[in-house]
């Protein structure tokens, strides 16, 4: 059911502009807001457990089952604060920079899908909207850390802008290499390409794609500004980098934003390389095709479970690696990722250009059984798993200088 | 044409962005403490830096002139508090060294004493190396090293009561007198730790990232370090041997086998800050080694000179001596009158010699590698402003 026919479905046909405006806030701009919201909640909650897990800690423990309720308590909190304006700030711009930052965030959520009909707007250029809009955030940032008169926001903005700006290259390579291969930039018509088993996914579509995911994922991570890549917030070198002026509700709202745009990456990822909303066992999916209510709500599980794991891994990623610096951000970013993504785009495209695949198509139209792409695709995928595990393992075992007193004395 | 590029040339000196002064601290999270430190930047790059000392002020050595000697050993705790037992025995030495060798220090003390200085060693070095990871953005380094600092307190707790400022080592002996079962604890201690450093080494020091943040940064010459009268970890991570406990080898220290970590230059330069930080992982593993050795090795007996009885009137005269605290070299110079309250204590604090090189080797640097060499220096501010 799109917006439409659920706003004609309610208002009759042709309704004038102000009540058909308020119909589509009210069936999925409202609904939205609280699925952010919940998805701040949890996410929060969740980094926290995952944090403190990591650090032999226990985390938040008394605001409900396993300090559960603890992040509501926080955003009670931060409604209480005193709403800081620091003297000498561009006080409209700073009122208006979370707004901005988490705006961009928000208007994401109209192209992530939660199921095969649970899209706001099925966009025909969905990943473009998502490319462009995605920019958003960046000004919002910029904006915070100018309005706030401050030198360390200043620097965590400026960081800010030329990290965002920079990996929205090898992100828009990621989302052209997947573009390339599914010959479309609809978001629905991306992840029914996928449907089928799982080496039907994109990742182990060709074996490029595999490095196109990671390349994608460490994009988005830069993105987010999670870390590694958290020199915009780098709260040992610029105490809080933007936001750092910034307290009560309008802070809470650069850190929704932080975490909502976690989420969409996530389920970007899902989308463009992981199936989407298909469980990538074929019986499954067709056992529930038939009942748009069953798979509305299995295609809902399952991309929310998908992207939660990658969200794990986000901050299983931030709380083990230290912080990298501005250049060798900018380094990784112009030297490795963008010759990388281009490269893998080049490579994906002649892939689907002169490999015949398909040769075997089941009713739904994908390959029954694994082609020649699949097969190499998720051997590259084991390969660059097993490889990153050795070359870490690999690492750690030459410190046998450090663990021996062969120094000099 | 000639005209038409001429005009259209960017003018370098358009090019040319403002400077910015930044000031750092007292208040900013990677300052460990109070210091201040006026950065000029073009940019991300330091200029130049100036650190601003004085936050912490607490007239110290003011304050020994009107206590007496016992009560001056409480207000050394307060100086390099991460090794308060480092403060406590070099000032207790400078006293003791006032009777000359008549005054003779029970066997029992001195190895209780070796224990206490190297336990502590190794609490402030983990503290030094937490903090460190934290300054370049690795958080859970931090908190693997408080799970083992916290072992060490628990046993100074158990041992003097307190778990950071000691008053522990008092002239002619210690307050104390230690258990078996505090002696286990230790023994314990020694068993769980020496696995721990390895996790450390697998976390940060192996770390990428890491290496990739502290190879070649901040590097100090040793011609530099000795100028500025670095000391410590700072000095021997420039690849200079120097360790007081080898080579002026002061309560017992001659009669343990260890060796004395220096820099390599491994992962970048010789000097940089991963030279540091590494001298003081390995540090680590030396002061366990004393450790062991002098648990193994502790008699029994007195653990307070019978010479030294109630009140505390040092002999007339003057007395410098100077240990390897955890930071460097720590000195304290005593001028006794005969009376219960000493003339004159001055303290050479080496944390307040440690930061004087700060701008020497941070400029041309990223405002993040600053913090990486405000890190890898590992100074404490009771001490360096005393």
């Amino acid at each position: 059911m799109d917006t439409q026919t659920l706003v004609e479905w309610v208002l009759g046909e042709n309704p004038a502009f102000w009540p058909r405006l308020i119909g589509v806030v009210a069936a999925w701009a409202l609904p939205i807001t609280i699925w952010v919201s919940l998805v701040g909640l949890i996410s929060i909650w969740l980094e926290r457990k995952i944090s403190a897990h990591i650090q032999c800690r226990l985390g938040p423990m008394e605001v409900g089952p396993h300090g559960a309720l603890q992040t509501i308590a926080d955003g009670v909190k931060l409604l209480a604060k005193e709403d800081i304006i620091p003297d000498g700030a561009d006080r409209f711009l700073f009122a208006f920079a979370p707004i901005l930052a988490f705006a961009g965030t928000f208007v994401s959520f109209a192209v992530i899908p939660f199921g095969p009909d649970l899209i706001i707007a099925d966009l025909d250029a969905g990943l473009y909207f998502l490319a462009a809009i995605g920019s958003l955030e960046a000004i919002g940032v910029i904006a915070a850390g100018w309005a706030s008169n401050n030198k360390w926001s200043l620097f965590g903005s400026v960081r800010a802008a030329t990290q965002v700006v920079s990996y929205e290259i090898p992100m828009g390579l990621a989302f052209v290499t997947v573009a390339a291969v599914a010959g479309t930039l609809s978001i629905t018509g991306i992840v029914e390409q996928q449907s089928g088993m799982v080496w039907n996914w994109y990742l182990f579509r060709n074996p490029f794609m595999p490095i196109a995911f990671i390349s994608y994922y460490i994009a988005s991570l830069a993105e987010c500004k999670r870390a590694p890549f958290d020199l915009p917030e780098a709260e040992s070198e610029l105490v809080s980098g933007f936001h750092t002026e910034y307290s009560g509700m309008r802070f809470a709202i650069f850190f929704l934003a932080e975490y909502a745009a976690m989420y969409v990456v996530s389920a970007l990822a899902c989308v463009m390389f992981l199936g989407g909303w298909y469980t990538g066992i074929a019986p499954l999916d067709r056992a529930v095709a038939a009942s748009g209510l069953w798979a509305n709500a299995l295609g809902a599980i399952v991309i929310i479970t998908k992207s939660f794991a990658l969200i794990f891994v986000q901050m299983w990623l931030r709380w083990t690696l230290p912080r990298i610096r501005l250049d060798q951000m900018m380094t990784l970013c112009l030297k490795v990722m963008v010759p990388i993504g281009m490269f893998t785009l080049v490579l994906a495209a002649l892939w689907q250009a002169l490999v015949p695949e398909g040769s075997a198509l089941d009713a739904a139209g994908h390959p029954a059984h694994p082609v020649v792409g699949s097969i190499t695709g998720m051997l590259v995928f084991v390969l660059l798993i097993v490889g990153g595990y050795m070359w870490v393992r690999s690492t750690i075992r030459g410190t046998t200088s450090f663990r021996t007193a062969n120094y000099k004395v | 044409m000639s005209s038409d590029s001429a005009t259209t040339a960017v003018n370098a000196g358009d090019l040319r962005t403002e400077e910015m002064l930044l000031n750092m601290g007292p208040q900013h999270p990677a300052t460990h403490g109070v210091l201040r430190v006026m950065v000029r930047t073009d940019g991300e790059v330091v200029l130049d830096c100036e650190p601003h000392v004085g936050y912490l002020h607490r007239c110290f050595e003011k304050h020994c002139e009107s206590v007496t000697t016992l009560q001056s050993v409480l207000y050394t705790d307060r100086l390099d508090y991460l090794t308060a037992m480092g403060n406590n025995w070099g000032f207790c030495m400078a006293v003791e060294k006032l009777w000359g060798p008549e005054l003779v220090i029970p066997e029992r003390a001195e190895y209780i004493r070796v224990i206490c200085q190297e336990l502590n060693r190794i609490a402030s070095h983990l503290l030094a190396i937490g903090t460190y990871g934290m300054d370049v953005g690795a958080i859970t380094p931090f908190l693997y090293c408080f799970r083992e600092r916290e072992k060490i307190l628990t046993i100074f707790e158990h041992i003097c009561g307190q778990r950071l400022n000691y008053n522990y080592i008092r002239p002619g002996g210690v307050a104390y007198d230690i258990d078996d079962a505090m002696l286990g604890m230790i023994r314990d201690f020694c068993a769980y730790f020496g696995p721990k450093v390895d996790e450390y080494d697998d976390l940060l020091s192996t770390n990428d990232i890491f290496v990739h943040r502290t190879a070649h940064v901040g590097v100090l010459p040793v011609k530099t370090a000795i100028d500025y009268g670095c000391t410590g970890p700072v000095l021997r991570g420039s690849g200079v041997a120097r360790d007081l406990r080898k080579d002026q080898p002061y309560g017992i220290y001659e009669r343990f086998q260890f060796n004395v970590p220096v820099g390599t230059g491994e992962r970048g330069t010789l000097g940089d800050c991963f030279d540091r930080y590494m001298v003081r992982v390995r540090e680590m593993r030396e002061s366990l080694r004393i450790v062991e050795q002098a648990v193994k090795g502790i008699p029994g007996g007195e653990i307070r000179s019978t010479k030294i009885k109630g009140k505390i009137r040092p002999p007339k005269g003057e007395a410098y001596t100077r240990i390897e605290n955890s930071r460097g070299e720590l000195g304290f110079y005593v001028v006794s009158e005969g009376k219960e309250v000493l003339y004159r204590v001055k303290c050479r604090a080496p944390s307040f010699h440690n930061i004087s090189v700060l701008p020497a080797i941070s400029r041309g640097a990223m405002v993040a590698d600053l913090i990486a060499i405000i890190g890898s220096m590992d100074i404490v501010l009771g001490e360096v402003d005393r």
